[in-house]
């Protein structure tokens, strides 16, 4: 019953959030002035006649007032008819549909990446012993600070750099899955992921090794590495686990630039595009599909929060 | 010790941009859009030490006078960003429940979008150019700035000395001017440096992508965007401008943080 009401809220906070972006982005995309027909009929230099642009009009119904529109809009956002591309004429729903796995796998190895980038970091910092291991971890606390803030545009640009150019390694350009090309689109889309959640994991970890819960560990006898992985790394992943719905959103921004970077086609590649030639159906396809991966994520979290955190009830009425 | 080495270092890098970004002539006096076909594509070494770009022009000149607009746009969509998440947190945390609720439901739902994914809706709507680019990463950035400021204004105005005010007889304009506002914009100020170094990294971003300032302006997303294409024979004119950019992020983020435990 519980489990019933908790599966209806998150359904419902799904269909709010649906609701809002399709909202705000049908009326701003309208409000920003500049007629869909001219995306329709090839740009604003296509110079088509009168009887074109009616003829635009009426088949994708841009003639019908603004409230009609929206909720038929509205309407086949609810059953995944997202409608034409203006600029592609095919199917949103295909467009997408074509580029959403390559995003996604790019997605989810920068995430698992990141996460092991920044586990290995964190138990490094913790474990360190000694003037030299004590000194090793201050800078690797640098270097997550710059990691954290590093664009990804640079970063991807000096990899390509030393691992392309220079030596050779890995191509500069990537598509589909071979993995060879997608050794650098992950590195360059993880590492400031990984800087970010590393710092997170490295305060909470040090925060419980002094907890009484580890203390106690301890004193029953359990080794120092028994207790850190037991314990402490239980206890320190929370704060990460809790913000890595707001990690793989920053992965969807992060790929736009990737993807251009490295001549990927993608998601992000599709909405920068879009965005350039104001393909209305396309952007609001491509930011309902972000908005919702965010969504799924996020139940992902809530999941595995109500796993590793005993304390969290198993069920939020 | 560690940390007070790394302050010095940022406070060191903050002020050098602040040079720039003030008095760009102090330490590049040279054009920073002056052709010289003769040094095209210079390496980095001596006339030119940070090398030159694909018409000859001084990398090391660009980037120091690309820090104004860079930074400029950057503080410009904090503030935007800091103003919107202001009226917005001070409606939630101070006005009537229903209006905290509608607010606080908007900004989860804004959240599902991420920041670049927000900013290029907006640019999509407003077109290119460096003013769409600050309004879009300033409104982009408003739901985080609202998130906290509502959190911090519901902290302040449960607190016992808001309550003493009130009790003194202060009316309500009168103990949020006094007593709300200062003590929700202090912590503001190192939110703000924090954002400060993300505004210039997402305002860089969208140049990159050709959705801001444009190639021949020295702004560094601009250059970076412009060096693309030479990225495999003239690595120094990607390398610099985005150092650049790195850089800055960097040394305010740690500043920033390090506001934030001072007034914490």
């Amino acid at each position: 019953m519980a489990w019933l009401r908790w599966a209806l809220a998150r359904i419902g906070s799904a269909l709010l959030v649906a609701w809002v972006v399709a909202t705000v982005v049908f009326f701003a995309l309208r409000a920003a002035g500049g007629d869909p027909t001219e995306a329709i009929l090839g740009g604003p230099g296509s110079q088509a006649g009168p009887e074109a642009v009616a003829a635009a009009r009426a088949e994708y119904g841009l003639d019908r007032p603004l409230v009609v529109q929206y909720l038929t809009q509205l309407w086949r956002v609810l059953t995944f008819d997202l409608g034409d591309s203006y600029a592609r004429r095919v199917p949103v729903g295909d467009l997408l549909a074509e580029q959403l796995p390559g995003t996604f796998l790019l997605a989810v190895l920068a995430l698992v990446l990141a996460w092991v980038l920044a586990l290995a970091v964190a138990t490094a910092a913790v474990g360190a012993r000694g003037p030299v291991g004590r000194a090793c971890a201050a800078v690797l606390r640098g270097v997550e600070v710059v990691a954290a803030v590093v664009p990804h545009f640079w970063l991807g640009a000096v990899l390509i750099l030393v691992f392309s150019t220079t030596l050779g390694w890995f191509p500069a350009t990537s598509s589909g899955s071979d993995p060879a090309g997608l050794v650098l689109p992950t590195v360059t889309l993880a590492v400031p992921v990984a800087g970010f959640l590393g710092q997170l994991i490295r305060d909470a970890v040090l925060e419980a090794e002094t907890a009484p819960f580890a203390v106690t560990a301890r004193a029953r006898g359990g080794s120092a590495v028994g207790v850190l992985w037991r314990h402490s790394l239980r206890h320190g992943v929370l704060p990460a686990v809790a913000l890595s719905g707001w990690a793989f959103g920053s992965l969807l921004s992060g790929a736009v630039v990737v993807e251009t970077l490295f001549g990927r086609p993608g998601l992000g590649r599709l909405l920068l595009d879009a965005t350039l030639s104001r393909d209305v159906p396309v952007v609001i396809g491509a930011v309902l599909v972000v908005a919702l991966a965010y969504v799924v994520v996020m139940l992902v979290v809530d999941l595995l929060e109500r796993v590793l955190d005993p304390r969290v009830p198993e069920v939020v009425a | 010790m560690t940390g007070r080495v790394s302050t010095a270092l940022s406070t060191a890098v903050v002020a050098l941009i602040a040079v720039a970004v003030v008095w760009p002539g102090l330490l590049a006096p040279g054009d920073p859009t002056a052709v010289d076909p003769l040094s095209a594509f210079a390496s980095p070494g001596p006339g030119h030490w940070l090398g030159a770009d694909e018409s000859g022009r001084d990398l090391w000149t660009r980037v120091v006078h690309g820090a104004a607009a860079s930074v400029g746009i950057g503080a410009a969509a904090t503030g935007i960003g800091v103003g919107a998440g202001l009226v917005l947190g001070l409606a939630a945390g101070l006005g009537p429940r229903w209006l905290d609720a509608a607010v606080g439901r908007v900004i989860e739902v804004l959240f599902a979008l991420p920041t670049l994914v927000l900013a290029l809706l907006l640019v999509a709507v407003q077109g290119a150019g460096v003013r769409s680019s600050v309004l879009a990463v300033g409104a982009a950035t408003a739901p985080g700035y609202a998130r906290i400021l509502r959190a911090r204004v519901r902290t302040v105005a449960a607190s016992g000395y808001v309550e003493a005010a009130r009790l003194e007889g202060h009316g309500r304009v009168r103990v949020v001017v006094r007593h709300v506002l200062p003590n929700t914009l202090w912590p503001l100020v190192s939110v703000a440096t924090l954002g400060i170094g993300q505004a210039v990294v997402w305002v860089c971003a969208l140049s990159f992508l050709g959705l801001g300032a444009l190639p021949p302006s020295p702004e560094w997303g601009a250059m970076l965007n412009a060096g693309r294409l030479y990225l495999d024979s003239a690595w120094w004119l990607t390398v610099v401008p985005g150092t650049a950019i790195t850089l800055t992020a960097a040394a305010l983020t740690v500043l920033g943080r390090r506001i934030g435990r001072v007034s914490a």
